[in-house]
């Protein structure tokens, strides 16, 4: 196995873990932590198969595509991070509430 | 490729126009707080304007390709724009133009929540029109993502406890899907070198990679769209934001990440073979029924309208299968049910909004003779419902009938009858708010002015999603150009 392969897998392997705990923990700032966590799997994915390339010759548009979506990522957490506190400030509690559409049923 | 040639030989810079003007508008509107509503209104008028501008041409010579600052794939962002793409521009200018109106009127006394509403409204008009216009998978992932950031701070617009919690569930659902989708650009980018949808659509196979990046981009996009049993965050976001916020979420963004799928399905994968056009059409029936049903059950009106949208998300889901015998019908069907549902849909959530304005509550059983206090606003309501049943004449009686056409002419009987099924419980929960509308209700309630433009609004929305029934011919031209479903025609596949 190359390393190259080895880093995807790794990145694969993020990611799942990352799955597994945003679905698993109710407190929000896991869940962000979570989606963090995804993120790196997909851009170490993403880096990792960049020099599995036919030429030996490392890619750089996937480069050009981390960066990227580092970019939105950063975006995205400061959304939710402060999105968070205010739920948190708004009904006092870490963790949302069950739909009030489902609990009516 | 021809594809690359044909951009360099009709580089215009126009086809940029409707992805500028509201981007302009949003940071002009974010640094010039005092003027945000004028410069809102002006750039939403230069977004219609630059729509209207695009469709003769497109419609005299075909397909536009446009590579940005003359920057070529795979290192520039090239732009691309069908009758698929242009009737979705069309759509998102035309219900944008009716909520940005509304919205003129209705945060008119909120100072404060205005100068969030406009910067965050152009940024998800941009977000829009740059999705429905973009060339490759990864800008199309990047303007997934600014549609739903501008989407999930818009819908917290309200500020209560169910707004914020609506919001941040729609933020980690949209987060998620867009994660499984980036994971599946990067796998497709891997196997076949290339994110240009055009290059992709030549060199995609039955590779395991292709099926990996087809699972993970499909429920990532299904989920955003909210198709059944992906549902569950889209009635409490949208039922909870300010009116305008809940129009343009259930009229455009949920199209955002259908269209995103459709793209990717006709140029990529419908043409495999995968198998996987049943599943879908049975998880849209399914959105078709549980949605009406659940929208017959709601006690507050902007949760019916946000279960109607659950259901309506479904009957796009029905092409699939109807598409696989062949016909083009099932497809021109969807977009069309797609762009009349935005315009029925915008203009229902714009009269809740009244509703909710004029007797400070959205109680269905409490409206309370409206009929005769905002005639406008619930003539807006009906004729929008009238369109959601499809009923003639009305653009979703044109939709579901192509669908209908597409069943019948297949001799698939089990997919017409749930078309059928859906407009009969569409009517079903209509109905059961024009009746409370006429109604006295036991406790009188109390009666806050709603302005003109408000009512008129909603009012030409609704009349327009009526007009799609009446002139058939010009759109159906318009979703012609460049043949956008000839791909998917032979979708029976190698």
């Amino acid at each position: 196995m190359t390393p190259a392969t080895l880093y995807a897998l790794t990145g694969v392997g993020l990611f799942a873990i990352g799955l597994y705990a945003f679905i698993r923990h109710a407190h929000l700032l896991r869940k962000i932590l979570a989606f963090n966590v995804m993120g790196s799997g997909v851009f170490l994915v993403l880096i990792g198969l960049a020099r599995r390339t036919p030429t030996g010759l490392t890619d750089p548009v996937p480069q050009a595509m981390v960066i990227t979506g580092i970019v939105v990522a950063v975006a995205a957490t400061a959304l939710a991070l402060s999105l968070m506190l205010r739920v948190v400030a708004t009904i006092g509690r870490t963790e949302l509430p069950d739909d009030p559409a489902r609990r009516a049923e | 490729m021809t594809s690359t040639l044909e951009a360099a030989l009709t580089a215009r810079s126009d086809l940029i126009a409707p992805v500028l003007a509201p981007l302009v508008g949003a940071l002009l509107s974010f640094l010039l707080r005092r003027w945000a509503m004028p410069i809102g209104l002006i750039s939403i008028i230069g977004l219609v304007l630059a729509v209207l501008m695009l469709i003769p041409e497109a419609l005299a010579t075909g397909p536009r390709w446009l590579a940005v600052g003359g920057w070529e794939a795979p290192l520039g962002i090239v732009l691309h724009a069908d009758g698929l793409s242009l009737a979705m521009l069309f759509m998102t200018a035309a219900v944008g133009l009716a909520i940005s109106l509304y919205a003129a009127v209705y945060f008119h006394d909120q100072p404060s929540r205005a100068w969030s509403f406009w910067p965050l409204w152009l940024l998800l008009l941009t977000g829009l029109t740059a999705l429905f216009l973009a060339a490759d998978i990864f800008n199309l992932y990047v303007t997934l993502e600014l549609l739903g950031r501008a989407a999930a701070a818009l819908t917290a617009l309200a500020g209560g406890a169910d707004a914020l919690v609506g919001a941040m569930r729609y933020l980690l659902v949209s987060l998620l899907g867009s994660l499984a989708y980036l994971l599946g650009v990067a796998l497709l980018y891997h196997a076949y070198g290339t994110v240009d949808l055009g290059l992709l659509a030549d060199r995609i196979a039955g590779l395991p990679a292709t099926w990996a990046a087809l699972g993970l981009m499909s429920a990532g996009l299904l989920l955003k769209t909210a198709l059944f049993p992906l549902h569950f965050w889209l009635p409490p976001a949208h039922s909870n934001a300010p009116a305008p916020v809940s129009a343009a979420l259930s009229a455009l963004v949920v199209k955002g990440s259908f269209y995103l799928w459709l793209r990717l399905w006709l140029e990529l994968f419908g043409g495999l073979g995968l198998g996987v056009e049943t599943f879908l059409g049975l998880l849209g029936a399914g959105a078709v029924i549980w949605g009406s049903l659940q929208a017959l059950r709601q006690t507050r009106l902007k949760l019916l309208v946000a279960y109607s949208t659950v259901a309506q998300i479904g009957y796009l889901f029905l092409a699939f299968p109807l598409a696989l015998g062949g016909a083009t019908t099932a497809w021109t069907g969807a977009i069309y049910l797609a762009v009349s549902h935005a315009l029925a849909k915008a203009a229902m959530f714009l009269a809740a909004g009244n509703l909710l304005r004029f007797g400070g509550h959205d109680r269905i059983a409490d409206l309370d003779r409206v009929v005769q206090r905002l005639p406008l606003s619930i003539a807006a309501f009906a004729l929008a419902g009238v369109s959601i049943m499809g009923l003639p004449p009305s653009g979703g009686f044109i939709g579901k009938w192509l669908l209908l056409e597409a069943a019948l002419s297949q001799g698939r009987w089990g997919w017409a009858l749930v078309i059928l099924l859906g407009g009969v419980l569409a009517a079903t929960y209509v109905f059961k708010v024009l009746g409370y509308a006429f109604t006295q209700s036991e406790t009188p309630h109390r009666a806050r002015p709603v302005p003109a433009v408000m009512e008129w609004a909603a009012l030409s929305l609704a009349a327009s999603a009526i007009l799609l029934g009446l002139i058939v011919a010009p759109p159906l031209a318009l979703l012609a150009i460049g043949e956008p479903f000839a791909m998917a025609t032979g979708a029976v596949g190698p």
